[in-house]
């Protein structure tokens, strides 16, 4: 019965989106409608054949690991696909040239700029997270994942969304709305593969055979449930067509900025930090052999930090038409959050209290530790930035790039890679990664990466930020703005090279992958039995 | 669940007693310095949100102690400025530009403060060093369009050029010869206009050019070529091209004719900052 009703919904799909790709508006719109046809119309067949066909057994008895594996691949794509966007566009900003006259207007800055940070934060990071927590919750809950197949649905869901909303950029689809740009019927389909992920998620903890729920599944939990009412509510808008790709916004004006950094604001604090704090939490303890530092400390700092994030949003619009009582409250919760960020850093680093030495010894620990360096300093930057005085000489600055790349390539980037490479080895059966030197090397070329990077942005940043605001006795402006957009150019040169090598040492990671899992078993691992 | 008074062999700590996949967790006290530090972060917070405005009520917000508000600080900033340079800049808007000494303190403040409407209003097109780009006129040569006076610059500033905005604004218009001319006659006349400027051409060409220069361009740009600032028509004997002056460059303007197009800044900008961009331009180097 199921089958047929899969067999019924899937030829509908198919049906809808080839009467779309014929009537549809505008480009990205049909070639979305002939990418859904093509998915639909081949599952269709693919199901069909498998009707009356004995199934598969499929051993339930263990973790249910593929849906992970198939993730640390993704995850490994997606991030190459991403920091190669970012040079590109990174480039292009010193010598705009590379904008090419003759792939106008798809690789123009406005449009790979938004393929650049929707690869990178929703396809590398989303596909982390996504992995990882799912790996997570099994090995804490001991217990498979809830829902069967509902685990790669959720998977495949996820990365067709991703393709939809990189197609639709490149062809000119977006609500103009930074980090959710991805048009409405994209929307739809990311709200239901979500929900999919909370079920999934909480039917796994449901059936957890320990009492208690680990601090990892509380952040994860925190970051499922939270980015669904973000993503819902500054996507609330309304199409102009059902045949087209473009949609109205119901919020305007002001109130539509303060609700966009109100989700953008959250997106950092609870898909960037509060998720990444849920795959730290598990993969620093277990790398290091060590328990962690503080229980009371990660209670405290978990309620903290997610009470306090969501009322942030206000300091990216200081000295706008927002308010001045949205402003202050904004930067006020901020800097309260200083420390709610930080619990999170002590912890990490205070679990190797008693593992010092590995930091030595085991370049995946190195890793761990200065992605929690990152995390510290950024987020201490980020309160710091938000306080009015900065803000109004550090907004719409490079330091703004300095600082969300500090925590993204080092906090995000770098605990990212050590999840990987955490996993991969076990997964594929290995006893450890197939070079420790590699993973050395992407160590050294990431940091030194990174520092070029968020060092050649403060300069520029700060600068660019003095010449702005620069007037003479008479109060007279001192420079135009071309003026500060040369004075970047050698700035901008630091950065492209600072961006070469985190490309590179992600090419090695992924060099890295390959030989380890190539020749590799897939390994079922037992459940796990609670402990006494 | 296991014994709650397991403690860590390595450090001697507490553990909670709980054990998920191998991890355990201490049970260490909050960190001194990280609690104190985060409330004194509350603390601030609450003393700030007293200070200034921030809790919203049912139809506004508490206003704060201080009284601030951001657009007020703007506000009196920018007073402030205007306060200390009353008394010159209503100097400067009453001045006669053309006999306005040069050691005048408004002159002074013109030429400073004309710089800064240049930067914020001029430099997109004419560059940020007023050398302008192919299509936007360099203003430090002393060629000028349509005259470098004092006067007229000041009239461009205020009535821009083609533009449909501004009734007054300098208006004259080249046709495009594409529709007049042959391409026999197009190439003859571009010749001539290469030979008036100097530049190594077609004899064979330029001299049928001549008498088709004679009358078809002569009108505008003189029997010489030198150009009429009365009409915006350029010189076409000296080695300044607005456009290009090599053959191709030559050939699309005779044939396309050229449009260039500048705003009005009468209604945009201020009396005193209309006349302090043109004592600006006027001094860069090419003033008349």
């Amino acid at each position: 019965m199921w089958d047929i009703t899969k067999l019924i919904l899937l030829g509908l799909i198919a049906l809808i989106a080839a009467i779309a790709a014929n009537w549809g508006h505008d480009l990205a719109y049909k070639v979305h409608a002939v990418i859904i046809m093509l998915v639909a119309g081949g599952l269709f067949i693919w199901q069909l054949r498998q009707t009356d066909e004995t199934k598969p057994t499929v051993d339930t008895s263990g973790y249910m690991d593929g849906v992970v594996r198939a993730g640390v691949i993704a995850t490994a794509f997606w991030g190459i696909a991403g920091f190669l966007v970012g040079v590109v566009i990174a480039f292009q900003l010193a010598f705009p040239a590379l904008n090419f006259d003759w792939g106008q207007p798809y690789t123009n800055f406005g449009r790979l700029r938004p393929l650049h940070t929707s690869a990178v934060i929703f396809a590398f990071g989303g596909n982390a997270l996504v992995m990882s927590s799912f790996y997570i919750v099994q090995r804490t809950c001991g217990a498979r994942l809830w829902g069967g197949n509902l685990a790669w649905f959720v998977f495949w869901g996820y990365n067709l969304f991703i393709v939809l909303a990189a197609t639709g950029y490149l062809l000119g689809a977006t609500q103009s709305k930074e980090y959710a740009e991805p048009e409405w019927y994209v929307d739809i389909w990311l709200t239901i593969v979500w929900v999919a992920f909370l079920a999934v998620y909480m039917g796994t903890i449901f059936n957890r055979k320990e009492r208690h729920i680990y601090v990892a599944n509380w952040f994860l939990l925190s970051f499922i449930i939270t980015v669904a009412m973000l993503h819902i509510v500054n996507n609330l808008s309304i199409p102009v067509s059902i045949w087209g790709s473009k949609s109205v916004q119901v919020f305007s004006g002001v109130q539509d900025a303060m609700t966009q950094w109100w989700y953008a604001h959250n997106a950092v604090g609870f898909f960037l930090t509060a998720g990444f704090l849920g795959m730290m939490y598990y993969f620093v303890p277990k790398q290091a052999g060590r328990p962690v530092y503080s229980y009371k400390l990660s209670i405290i700092h978990f309620w903290a930090l997610i009470f306090l994030y969501i009322w942030a949003g206000p300091h990216h619009l200081h000295y706008t038409a927002l308010p001045d009582w949205a402003s202050t409250l904004g930067m006020v919760f901020s800097v309260i959050l200083w420390m709610p960020s930080w619990g999170g850093m002590i912890n990490g680093l205070m679990t190797l209290n008693g593992a010092w030495d590995k930091i030595r010894t085991d370049p995946i620990i190195r890793m761990m530790v200065i992605s929690l360096a990152f995390y510290g300093m950024s987020t201490f930057e980020g309160p710091m930035m938000s306080i009015k005085a900065v803000n109004s000489l550090s907004h719409y600055t490079d330091w703004t790039i300095g600082h969300v790349h500090s925590g993204a390539l080092g906090w995000n980037g770098m605990i990212t890679f050590a999840a990987l490479y955490f996993l991969a080895p076990r997964l594929w059966g290995r006893d450890k990664m197939y070079s420790m030197d590699a993973i050395n090397w992407h160590f050294w070329l990431a940091t030194i990466g990174i520092v070029l990077y968020a060092a050649s942005m403060w300069v520029t940043g700060i600068m660019e930020g003095l010449m702005w605001r620069e007037v003479d006795a008479q109060g007279f402006l001192v420079n135009s703005f071309a003026d500060t957009v040369s004075a970047k150019f050698p700035m901008y040169l630091v950065r492209g090279l600072g961006g070469v090598l985190y490309l590179t040492g992600a090419l090695i990671m992924v060099w890295n992958l390959w030989m380890t899992i190539r020749g590799g078993q897939r390994v079922t691992a037992a459940v796990g039995v609670p402990a006494e | 669940m296991s014994d709650p008074n397991t403690h860590d062999p390595v450090t001697g700590t507490e553990t909670t007693g709980h054990d998920w996949d191998g991890i355990r967790e201490l049970n260490n006290p909050l960190p001194r310095w990280w609690l104190w530090t985060f409330y004194i972060t509350i603390i601030w917070g609450i003393g700030y949100t007293i200070a200034y405005p921030a809790w919203p009520l049912i139809d506004r917000a508490t206003g704060g102690l201080l009284g601030y508000t951001q657009r007020a600080e703007v506000a009196e900033d920018i007073a402030s400025f205007e306060a200390m340079n009353a008394e010159v800049s209503a100097r400067l808007a009453a001045a006669d530009l053309a006999t306005l000494p040069i050691d005048d303190p408004a002159y002074r403040y013109g030429v400073a403060g004309g710089a800064a409407v240049f930067r914020a209003h001029c430099s997109q097109c004419h560059g940020a060093g007023a050398a302008g780009a192919k299509g936007y006129p360099n203003l430090l040569d002393d060629a000028w369009l349509w005259g470098g006076t004092l006067e007229a610059i000041e009239y461009t500033v205020r009535h821009g050029i083609r533009n449909e905005t501004d009734a007054d604004s300098r208006w004259t218009e080249m046709p495009a010869f594409g529709d007049i001319l042959t391409d026999e006659e197009i190439a003859a006349t571009t010749e001539y206009v290469l030979a008036l400027s100097g530049q190594e051409n077609d004899g064979t060409l330029a001299a049928p050019g001549e008498a088709l220069f004679a009358d078809n361009c002569a009108s505008c740009h003189g029997d010489a070529g030198l150009g009429d600032p009365e009409l915006g028509a350029p010189n076409l004997s000296d080695a300044i091209w607005l456009y290009g002056g090599d053959r191709d460059d030559v050939a699309h303007s005779i044939e396309n004719a050229r449009f260039g197009v500048m705003p009005p800044w009468g209604d945009r900008l201020s009396e005193d900052d209309i006349k302090a961009v043109t004592l600006y331009v006027h001094q860069l180097g090419g003033g008349e």
